[in-house]
Formats: structure tokens, C-alpha cells, sequence
């Protein structure tokens, strides 16, 4: 029994940590607080939604980037639906990298850009990361 | 417990973005809304038996046949994202809004962005809400008023209360059927607990 909540004690510690981290805000616990009996696996279900469509968008990305002549309005497309993707499900680190890179997008700095895939890249993996995790613990 | 499906209100939801469809879908549910999900406008047009180009569906054009059936699934409200790839959700409000079939339809706007320029564009031509997003339970709970109204005919006052004050009993005795399951629930786990 003390191992159970040692155990609950764990999680609960990791899940407060990702928002005293900044890697989730709010709006992931609003989405939490929309699942319920007749929805159980809703946030499983919207973050799986967000992996899938995060993974195409940054692969656009470094595609147009990578273009000869990049197309700005393009990936500034590509950056804007990450970047309310990401707010949607509460990915604060991910969705503030976006803002920055609309920036760079703006200005048409390719070496801003850059830089802001490769930042937004790494923060997607460690959110990726710790929602795995978090989701792997809670079952 | 639930509202017979003719008593239920359906929305049509636009937006282009996956995620953003499955949450609003998630919001209008749990309000006991009936939801049609679509991803452009103009597949929302399509659904609402409207074709782009002309105000009635030609008869010699083979109709889909969706779109026929659709045609008598009745949309009570239409909720959309502004900023789309084509057809933008203020270009959608406007071919409703020009629309005789579609005109009194509620239509309300989705954005992540806060450009006050924008929120009075799209409320200056028809839109009756504009909610910014992460869209939350309590912007949808705003919407049933403007379903109110446009519910009833002939006195639109005492009919309106009256439909008010179902609702708001409906409303009621969910939540009371919800908090009773929850707190059943609850002694559940306090069982479990105690094991």
C-alpha cells in the first residue's frame, strides 16, 4: 500500500514539475478536465493528434527551408498552425518558440529561421518526451 | 437522461487544424450539442447545400449524394476558425450572411489571434461571438442564447423563456446526474482505497 502511494506520490511530482517547467500550461489542464466517463481517452487522443500533425509540420519545414528560394509566407503557414496546435494542448515551450520563429519569418532571416527549427525541434522532443512518460505512468 | 436527438441543437464546426477540431468537437459535445465537423469552408458550404457559385443546387447536376442527405440534418449554429488555407472563416460568414437560406443562421468566429481590427470586422458583418482560442467550456457555454432566439416563432418572448427555463432545468438535473455519478464514483475509490 505504501509503495501505491509512493508511487502516486512520484507522478504527481513529475506532472507538477512539467508545468512548473513551462513545458505544459493551462490549457493541458482543461483538456484534462474535458475527459471524462463518456470520453476517457480524450487527452491520450488530442496529444497522439498533436505528435502526428507536429511531426508533418516540421518535416515542411525543414523542407522549405531548405528550398533554394524559400517561400517566407509558406513556412510562416507552416509555423503559425504549430504554433496553435501547440497552444491548443497546453505545449507553452513549443508555442513560444513559434512566436519567434513567426518573427524570423517576417523579417525573411533565413539563419533566425534556422536556428528557431532547430529550437522548436528539441523543444517538441522534450515535451514529446514527458508526455509519453506522463501517459505511461498514469496507465 | 439525454435529449431526444430531435431536441438537440446541431453545430457545424469549421477549422482546418486537426486538433482544434477534435477539442471543439469534445466542448460541443459535453454541452450536449449534436456536432458535424468539417475542415474548410467549403466543405461547410457543401454541407449546408449551398455551392459556391449559385444559391440553390442545380437539379441537372448529380448531387453528391451526402449533401443531399445533408440538406435535412437542420444546423442550428456554425462555428468557425478564421484563418483557413482558401476560403478564410470571415469569406465563409460572408457567403452565409448573403445567403437567403443561410442568413439567420448564428455564425460565430474562431482565432488565435487578438486583433481587435478583426473581431469588429467579423462582428460588424453578422458574426453574433468571437472567441479566441484555446476555445474553453465557458465560450461555449455563451452560445446557447443565440440558439434561443432564432429557436421559436410567433412570440419570441414567452416562448423564448419557457425555452429558457427547460433548458436550464435540463441543464440542472444533468449536472445533478453527473455530480451523483461522481460522487458514487468517489465512494468507489475510497472502497478501493481501504483495501
Amino acid at each position: 500500500m505504501a509503495y501505491l502511494v509512493q508511487l502516486q506520490k512520484q507522478f504527481d511530482d513529475y506532472r507538477a514539475s512539467l508545468f512548473n517547467e513551462g513545458f505544459l500550461d493551462d490549457q493541458f489542464e482543461q483538456l484534462q478536465q474535458l475527459q471524462d466517463e463518456s470520453n476517457p481517452d480524450f487527452v491520450v487522443e488530442v496529444v497522439s493528434l498533436f505528435f502526428q500533425d507536429s511531426e508533418r509540420l516540421l518535416n515542411e519545414l525543414a523542407t522549405s527551408l531548405d528550398q533554394q528560394n524559400t517561400d517566407y509566407r509558406k513556412v510562416d503557414a507552416h509555423v503559425h498552425q504549430l504554433k496553435g496546435s501547440s497552444s491548443s494542448i497546453g505545449a507553452q515551450r513549443v508555442q513560444r518558440v513559434c512566436i519567434a520563429f513567426r518573427n524570423f519569418c517576417e523579417e525573411q532571416n533565413t539563419e533566425g529561421c534556422l536556428k528557431c527549427l532547430q529550437q522548436v525541434k528539441h523543444e517538441y522532443t522534450l515535451v514529446k518526451n514527458k508526455l509519453e512518460t506522463l501517459f505511461k505512468v498514469s496507465n | 437522461m439525454g435529449m431526444a436527438a430531435e431536441d438537440q441543437f446541431h453545430v457545424l464546426a469549421v477549422d482546418d487544424s486537426i486538433i482544434d477540431r477534435k477539442l471543439i468537437e469534445t466542448l460541443l459535445k459535453i454541452s450536449s450539442y449534436q456536432v458535424t465537423a468539417v475542415d474548410s469552408g467549403s466543405k461547410a458550404l457543401e454541407f449546408l447545400g449551398l455551392h459556391e457559385e449559385d444559391e440553390q443546387s442545380d437539379a441537372n447536376i448529380p448531387s453528391v449524394s451526402p449533401s443531399n442527405h445533408h440538406q435535412v440534418l437542420e444546423v442550428n449554429l456554425i462555428i468557425t476558425d478564421y484563418c483557413m488555407p482558401g476560403m478564410t472563416g470571415y469569406d465563409l460568414l460572408r457567403k452565409i450572411k448573403e445567403s437567403k437560406s443561410l442568413k439567420d443562421i448564428p455564425v460565430v468566429i474562431m482565432s488565435s489571434e487578438n486583433e481587435p481590427s478583426r473581431i469588429n470586422r467579423c462582428l460588424e458583418d453578422g458574426a453574433q461571438e468571437f472567441f479566441l482560442k484555446p476555445v474553453q467550456l465557458s465560450d461555449v457555454n455563451k452560445l446557447r442564447p443565440h440558439l434561443l432566439k432564432g429557436s421559436s416563432k410567433g412570440n419570441q418572448h414567452t416562448i423564448n423563456k419557457t425555452d429558457e427555463a427547460t433548458m436550464e432545468q435540463e441543464n440542472q438535473s444533468t449536472e445533478r446526474q453527473r455530480n451523483i455519478l461522481y460522487h458514487d464514483l468517489e465512494v468507489v475509490q475510497l472502497e478501493f482505497d481501504n483495501l
